[in-house]
């Protein structure tokens, strides 16, 4: 059965690490859904979360093939429901409804959203949140036509108490001493 | 390092240019075409154990590498390859003989990694030696922009130990081991399956040892040929699409397999899901990413082929399995009957491969390196060759690529320069890459090569026939007078045509000091048997058409 899996891969900041990785995934015909990259707590170390929809013995091979790869440190997936996730969303909106009625406003507060920025054209509004969430906000501030919309790729944490990866770090230095 | 296969260009000239002060310290060896280049590091590289080392300009000069790179990947060989790139000031610019290199090779190199200052130099060629040959072994790209190369540093070299987002191996899990070693000790009809792991992990007496103190019935893959001697009581032979009866049919019949040091290729398994449907399934293996990824394990070992050995041999008792490893001795009776002495001592007219290959290997007693190039004759070469030593069989077995045989001799020659080495080659793969012959006589290496001739592209051919309905679409070549072209290159040679030639021009081309080319005019629609068909069981192998 296919799902939606979180891929977490903590790697070196080299340059042609973002292809390596995914053409593991388009070599088996994988769509990413959402891809973010950035530092990670450690300097020099980045973290990519990747979103696919696959099954899972797929999910896991995908993941193998990416732990393999040498710059990368280490990689794991997580389904949803093991990860607290967000994504962000930017709307942008003609200001004309907000002068003639309350309706955005109170949509805006309903689903927690906050405007960044008012003009005399238009209005941003920014909503964080699950891909529903975002996407439900969206259809309702389309009947305004919304001018413009962006949403981001996913970042998720998992529910352990601390990122594990500086002592991670230190397992992996220890073994591959050990190794030599 | 002491060899390297190569051929400048524009943008790798500081790089030769310094090369031209080295030529005491190490053997370079010019090739007619980059594709010679890396098939030739390629070939040192499987008979020594130790990365080839090839150059190559950038551009086309890189580009041709490719084939070779994919080939290295999906062979676990480990290479070394080093490209000159255009200035870095020109990256990005479409300048002159600029390729994508980088981008270009990283689904086919193990790591890669470019170049654009000297200070770096030191570093990435100590971490490219040390990924290639750690691990599982594989290619290794280093591109080099001409200002780095013109660039200067006060040198200072490391040896490279260890990349820390790289583990090159697992420890072997003794719980694994003692898993593993319950379930050999109970199974009725265990099977050892094992591949080029054992060659790479130099694990061939563990091997043995365990082979012999367990008595199970051991099946080489195509690459793991040659890591145990061919008439080692408990080899029972060659699985795949043209292996040998008995260890396709009786994989299906195993209640054990237990795989070491191989990757359950799919022209090893068949069809997946009828594949070794009875057994329980071991799989020894140092690269985590292959468990599971073909064929679900009850256990698995990851780790160091050697090491896992070791430890099994340990764990496990003294057995023996005669009746089981009687039904493979009567199913390479019928095969013996149905094909085996067909190909090997036929008595009609036509030559076949089989009985080249034979004659060729008596000869040499067994002892020779045997390099092949892709199609019929290369199963013929491997299912007849028979070995002595490990190391001693270089082909292409992932990628298959035609044209890998002449200039993989080469190089096999330089890596074990006081064997015999033998190529034996198509008439189709001979021509993709027959400049090297030029290689082959400026540098005089003694190989002796054994040319195939059915004037076909014989492989695709025997599919037409088999599943085409016999529609040879472009399958039928015209060839040169090939004895001429050798000689023109400076490279003697013999055409056989009749039967009793044979055997003294086989023997003429062994004594011939330097290299030789024999040319054998074989049956033109001769077919490879035993076959799996493609999609097909590999109990549903097939003896004849």
């Amino acid at each position: 059965m296919r799902k939606e899996f979180i891929i977490t891969v903590y790697s070196e900041n080299h340059i042609g690490l973002l292809t390596r990785i995914t053409i593991v995934f388009t070599r088996r015909k994988i769509n990413i859904d959402s891809l973010t990259v950035s530092e990670s707590a450690i300097q020099g170390v980045y973290k990519f979360t990747i979103v696919i929809h696959e099954t899972e013995a797929q999910t896991k091979k995908v993941v193998g093939q990416l732990d393999k790869q040498v710059d990368v440190l280490k990689a794991f997936f997580h389904t949803n429901e093991e990860m607290i996730y967000q994504e962000i969303a930017l709307y942008k909106v003609p200001i004309e409804p907000i002068y003639e009625s309350d309706a955005i406003e109170k949509i805006v507060r309903k689903a927690g959203a906050r405007i960044l920025e008012i003009t005399k054209d238009y209005v941003v509004i920014e909503k964080t949140g699950h891909k529903e969430d975002t996407q439900a906000l969206f259809e309702e501030l389309n009947q305004f036509k919304v001018m413009q919309f962006i949403r981001s790729g996913r970042v998720a944490i998992t529910r352990d108490p601390i990122e594990r990866l500086s002592e991670f770090l230190k397992e992996r230095d220890a073994y591959l001493t050990s190794l030599d | 390092m002491d060899t390297i296969f190569g051929y400048p260009g524009g943008a790798i000239m500081p790089v030769y240019d310094a090369l031209y002060d080295f030529d005491k310290n190490v053997t370079h060896i010019l090739t007619r075409h980059e594709q010679g280049a890396i098939h030739g590091a390629q070939g040192y590289a499987r008979v020594t154990g130790k990365p080839g080392v090839c150059f190559a300009t950038s551009g086309p000069g890189a580009t041709n590498l490719m084939t070779g790179i994919a080939d290295a990947m999906i062979d676990s060989t480990p290479l070394v390859c080093i490209t000159g790139q255009v200035a870095s000031p020109l990256l990005g610019t479409d300048a002159f003989q600029e390729s994508d290199v980088v981008g270009m090779s990283i689904p086919v190199t193990k790591w890669n990694y470019q170049v654009t200052s000297a200070e770096e130099i030191p570093e990435a060629i100590a971490q490219a030696f040390y990924v290639a040959n750690s691990g599982r072994p594989g290619p290794v790209l280093i591109d080099l922009t001409k200002d780095a190369q013109f660039g200067e540093l006060e040198f200072e070299y490391k040896k490279c130990t260890k990349v820390r987002s790289y583990v090159p191996e697992l420890k072997v899990d003794p719980h694994s081991v003692k898993a593993a070693a319950d379930l050999i000790d109970t199974a009725k009809k265990p099977l050892i399956l094992f591949g080029q792991g054992i060659i790479i992990g130099r694990a061939e007496d563990e091997l043995k040892e365990f082979i012999e103190k367990t008595g199970i019935p051991a099946a080489w893959t195509l690459l793991g040929l040659s890591a145990l001697p061919t008439d080692h009581p408990l080899n029972v032979g060659m699985l795949g699409m043209h292996g040998n009866y008995g260890p396709n049919l009786l994989t299906n019949e195993a209640d054990l397999i237990i795989a070491v040091g191989m990757r359950f290729d799919d022209r090893v398994t068949g069809k997946v899901s009828e594949y070794a449907k009875k057994a329980k399934i071991i799989h020894i293996e140092i690269d985590p990413a292959e468990v599971d990824k073909i064929i679900k394990t009850d256990v698995s070992i990851v780790g160091d082929a050697k090491k896992a050995l070791q430890m099994l041999i340990y764990n496990v008792k003294q057995n023996s399995h005669e009746e089981w490893v009687n039904e493979f001795h009567k199913c390479m009776a019928i095969e013996k009957e149905k094909v085996i002495d067909k190909d090997l001592y036929p008595t009609k007219p036509g030559l076949t491969m089989g009985e080249v290959i034979r004659i060729a290997s008596e000869k040499t007693k067994d002892e020779a390196v045997l390099v092949t190039d892709v199609g019929q004759h290369q199963m013929i070469a491997q299912r007849y060759f028979k070995f002595k030593r490990s190391r001693s069989n270089v082909t292409s077995g992932g990628l298959g690529t035609m044209g890998f045989g002449l200039p993989a001799s080469m190089g096999a020659q330089l890596g074990a320069p006081n064997r015999t080495v033998i190529a034996v080659i198509g008439d189709g793969g001979f021509q993709m890459t027959i400049q090297e012959l030029g290689t082959i006589a400026q540098n005089k290496l003694p190989v002796k090569i054994i040319l195939l001739n059915n004037n076909f592209l014989g492989m695709v051919r025997q599919w037409q026939q088999l599943f085409f309905e016999k529609r040879y679409s472009f399958t039928e070549l015209q060839n040169p007078d090939f004895i001429m072209i050798g000689k023109g290159f400076g490279v003697d040679g013999h055409k056989v045509e009749q039967r009793d030639d044979l055997e003294s021009s086989i023997e003429k081309m062994l004594a011939h000091d330097g290299p030789y080319l024999l040319e054998v005019a074989i049956e033109k629609e001769d077919n490879v048997f035993p076959m799996v068909p493609t999609g097909a069981s590999v109990s549903d192998v097939m003896l004849e058409p």
